[in-house]
């Protein structure tokens, strides 16, 4: 835009509305190239927001799970949002030593009541993705490893949950995340 | 090419200075589109269509390829996903509106392009090759339109294929085989509209690629203006920045405007509603047409309903249309009037009015049913159509006795003293 | 030597050209334009149909758009299908999430027995589109003598004028006028079929869908053969582009905004060239350096 301005400005035999003249023509210009880059910038809402998820994909963000015929010891894998959901029913032994850990100690301190719902304390749900990178930790279907904690086991690179779905060993920063839910009766979750 | 007094780049700063030695990219920009490229004073608004057609481009481009992170080619799904975008996605509305209005603009934006070429006869020596660059842009883009019509697997995208890739059954001995090939099958189905996708997504980087020869070679000769005299002197141009970048600038915003109030307000004008019916492999539209800009050279397409001597009508119609646009190849050669602009040309002049009012009328009977009497009538428009290009402009170009130019751009601009004198003589006169 | 070859050439495709139009010339001459057809002559184009969503500042009128779609419910729905648009997008219509969701569950959807992995129907659920009436278009065909019940989604687009179209076809079906017949002996709808001028052929399968009172609306509207028929045709222009209302409200400001710096353009641009218009002693522009 200097260029503009400097080339038209420069022919000073043309341009004899004085000092006020000029300002107010440089500024028509500078006002111009603005309203364009305004136009440039507004465009882009469109362009960038087409890739975010579409009304269909957010549409299918709730999912509604019957828990009631999951026996103790347990697991089943569900599907929220296109990702593996463990609903598991622990034993009263896995309780116990989930409740017999320190949680303070934990590289992320959560306690199993933090993770369940009041009245359904051996219920644990919790997304199938690691936290490390996103796989899928071992452990919910019958005969799977359940690593070293008798939790989940990720086998891409070794991490490993205990019964509560906590990290104890590994390179994974956080426990499995619980997603929000609720029980809507005695037995169904809605899930998101 | 550049003239002697065309401004020079100079590096403003260490880190340009740096570029300009590594990758002189600014530079070149700086002599193409900017204050290194003197452009003739006296270019008239017609002379913003190529920056329109670029712009075009780009419009296609980014909505095209948005449109392709949604879109999936395949005969079961396409329709559904094109609605998909039209209902689910964000903005996807926009996108696809933007698009499909985006292409007629587009071949509306050519058109004017091509017809200002007529008229001022941009394709004269010393800008051939321009014209002929030019003229496979025109074929790519056709080529492109066609491909992305069928994309959406609407009953006119289907039929559309089916009948376009017929024409090709037309030539004789190799036509059947070559439309089962174009097809990939005996109808169109998925390996067509799979194909068809990969075409349509890869023609306009050609596209890009012959536009930018394009404008390589306008720089050798420089632009051509409304007088048709070649710049002589200094004051015969303007730098292309700021006077032109501020003048397109301009047009640019005219056009946005025309073409929003379409996207926004009239998306489906230019389109066909049975175009919202999935495509029906057991039902033909009861009036299937194409896309309004191939309107008239549809229309040259079915002016041929009688054979002539040993060619089959089918064939003939073939050969017209594709003729019908081939002939402009040939048109800088056709014409050997010293003089360009139909300013100076009056014979040329009323010719190139009846030519726009036979362009109008194919356009009109191609969009109109194949019935009388608008056949007959395509039949009419399709013969002077041919006599123009092949026949009146060599003639015209003979016999004419063009109207005395002005010395130079400048001259026409501003006046000659001998011109004021006479403007003075003629009020007094009055 | 190429213009002769050019003259040539072009003479060639104005005489094929020419020959053609004096040959269709001398059958027209010897057996006139073509005989007038009864669809031809008695086809009449949709009546005047004014909804709130017409016009460039349109909006939906949400009252209307929730009986139009209990006549689709009630009625539309027992043949035609309308696969495009999901039971989530009632919500468009003033319906509240608790609402959608019963309403959803109003529609049998196709679904799988999780014991058994057979085909079954379950109830419908926000995220489900609007089930088919009929598993494939050779059930369609085979209930409906052979006439497949066109899809309802996008109807309203896929026919010219089609809010209209939609409103004068549910509403137009009357007997065969006896000009007709008079004029045209052999064009007597054929048993099965009804006659409906606004159809292009004239002669539809689909018998009268509606009658009055064939509804009780909640809002008390007295349900007419006309009511219905525009609020199902005010349904079905909705279905067909759920976004267009969002679409014309977005066009405003962006048009305004188009406006604004179109005319900055007009005047930067002034602006520019005020150094070289045509005056006397012109100086061209120099560059400063």
């Amino acid at each position: 835009m200097a260029e503009t301005t400097s080339t038209a400005g420069t022919d000073t035999t043309v341009v004899t509305d004085g000092e006020d003249g000029v300002r107010r023509r440089d500024f028509i210009n500078i006002a111009a190239v603005s309203a364009a880059g305004v136009g440039g910038v507004a465009t882009l809402i469109p362009l960038v927001s087409q890739m975010s998820p579409s009304a269909d994909v957010l549409a299918e963000s709730s999912t509604e799970l019957d828990v009631g015929a999951i026996e103790p010891g347990q697991a089943v894998k569900a599907v929220f949002r296109k990702q593996p959901l463990f609903v598991r029913r622990l034993t009263a032994k896995e309780v116990e030593e989930a409740n017999a850990t320190d949680a303070s100690s934990l590289r992320d301190p959560q306690t199993l009541a933090e993770r369940t719902k009041e009245g359904h304390g051996d219920v644990l749900i919790t997304m199938g993705v690691c936290t490390h990178l996103g796989c899928v930790p071992l452990g919910a279907a019958e005969g799977e490893i359940k690593g070293e904690f008798g939790g989940y086991f990720c086998p891409c690179h070794g991490s490993h949950y205990d019964t509560a779905g906590r990290i104890r060993k590994g390179p994974a920063p956080t426990n499995l995340e619980v997603p929000e839910y609720e029980f809507t009766s005695d037995t169904v979750v809605q899930v998101g | 090419m550049s003239f002697p007094w065309a401004q020079q780049y100079t590096p403003t700063n260490g880190l340009m200075r740096y570029f300009d030695e590594k990758l002189p990219l600014p530079r070149l920009v700086y002599n193409a589109v900017g204050a290194g490229y003197p452009v003739p004073r006296n270019l008239n608004y017609l002379w913003n269509f190529g920056v329109l057609a670029g712009f075009c481009l780009v419009i296609q481009i980014v909505t095209g390829i948005i449109l392709a992170m949604h879109y999936a080619a395949n005969a079961e799904v396409a329709f559904a996903t094109t609605e998909h975008i039209m209902r689910n996605v964000n903005y996807g509305w926009l996108m696809r509106y933007a698009h499909a209005n985006g292409a007629s603009f587009f071949f509306a934006v050519i058109y004017l392009h091509i017809f200002r070429g007529f008229y001022y006869s941009s394709y004269k020596a010393p800008r051939e090759m321009i014209w002929l660059l030019g003229v496979v842009i025109f074929l790519l883009l056709m080529a492109t339109g066609f491909l992305g019509y069928v994309l959406p697997w609407g009953q006119m995208s289907f039929w559309g294929a089916k009948v376009i890739t017929g024409l090709f059954g037309a030539i004789p001995i190799v036509g059947e085989p070559l439309q089962v090939w174009l097809l990939g099958g005996f109808a169109p189905d998925n390996a067509a509209l799979n194909r068809f996708f990969s075409l349509h997504f890869l023609l306009p980087f050609v596209t890009a690629g012959v536009i930018i020869l394009h404008i390589w070679a306008l720089h050798i000769p420089g632009s051509s203006n409304p007088t048709g005299v070649e710049i002589k002197t200094e004051s015969d141009t303007v730098p292309f920045h700021p006077y032109y970048t501020a003048k397109d600038g301009f047009g640019l915003g005219v056009f946005l405007l025309i073409y929003f109030a379409m996207v926004f307000f009239l998306p489906n004008y230019l389109g066909h509603p049975d175009n919202y019916i999935e495509a029906n492999p057991l039902s033909t539209p009861a009036h299937i047409v194409p896309e309004w800009y191939f309107w008239p050279f549809y229309a040259i397409l079915r002016a041929f309903t009688a054979d002539f001597f040993f060619i089959p009508a089918k064939l003939m119609g073939v050969l017209a249309m594709f003729s019908a646009i081939l002939i402009w190849f040939i048109l800088p050669w056709l014409d050997k009037s010293p003089v360009r602009s139909g300013n100076y040309r009056p014979l040329f002049r009323i010719f190139f009015w009846i030519l726009m009012f036979d362009m109008a009328v194919l356009f009109y009977l191609g969009g109109a049913p194949a019935e009388e009497p608008f056949v007959m009538f395509s039949q009419l428009a399709t013969a002077y159509y041919f006599l123009h290009f092949l026949v009146i402009i060599p003639i015209v170009s003979m016999v004419e006795k063009p109207k005395p130019l002005p010395y130079s751009i400048t001259e026409a601009v501003l006046g000659s003293d001998k011109e004021a004198v006479l403007g003075e003589n003629a009020s007094v006169a009055k | 030597m190429i213009r002769l070859f050019a003259i040539a050439g072009g003479l060639f495709f104005a005489v094929a050209a020419l020959w053609s139009f004096v040959t269709g010339a001398y059958v027209a001459a010897t057996e006139g334009l073509g005989e007038e057809t009864a669809e031809h002559a008695f086809h009449e184009h949709p009546k005047k149909l004014h909804l709130a969503s017409d016009g460039v500042f349109g909006k939906w009128d949400l009252n209307q758009l929730q009986r139009g779609y209990q006549v689709y419910k009630e009625v539309c729905s027992a043949c035609h299908s309308m696969k495009f648009v999901a039971l989530r997008n009632l919500s468009d219509l003033g319906y509240n999430e608790d609402e959608v969701k019963a309403e959803a569950a109003n529609w049998q959807v196709p679904g799988i027995d999780p014991n058994t992995g057979e085909a079954t129907t379950r109830p419908g659920l926000p995220i489900d589109y609007f089930p088919s009436p009929y598993p494939n278009n050779v059930a369609a065909a085979a209930a409906n003598n052979n006439a497949i019940p066109p899809d309802l989604s996008l109807i309203t687009k896929a026919r010219h004028n089609g809010s209209a179209y939609v409103y004068s076809l549910l509403t137009g079906y009357q007997a065969q006028p006896a000009a007709l017949l008079e004029e045209f002996p052999d064009s007597k709808t054929p048993d099965g079929l009804h006659y409906n001028p606004y159809f292009p052929n004239l002669n539809l399968a689909m018998a009268p869908p509606l009658n009055a009172d064939q509804v009780t609306y909640a809002d008390g509207t007295e349900a007419t053969v006309d009511q219905m028929a525009q609020d199902v045709s005010a349904f079905l222009t909705w279905t067909a582009e759920p976004t267009m209302v969002e679409r014309k409200r977005t066009g405003w400001p962006v048009l305004g905004f188009l406006l604004f710096a179109t005319i900055l353009a007009f005047f930067a641009k002034k602006q520019v060239w005020a150094a070289v218009k045509p005056k006397p002693a012109v100086t061209p522009a120099k560059r400063k350096d």
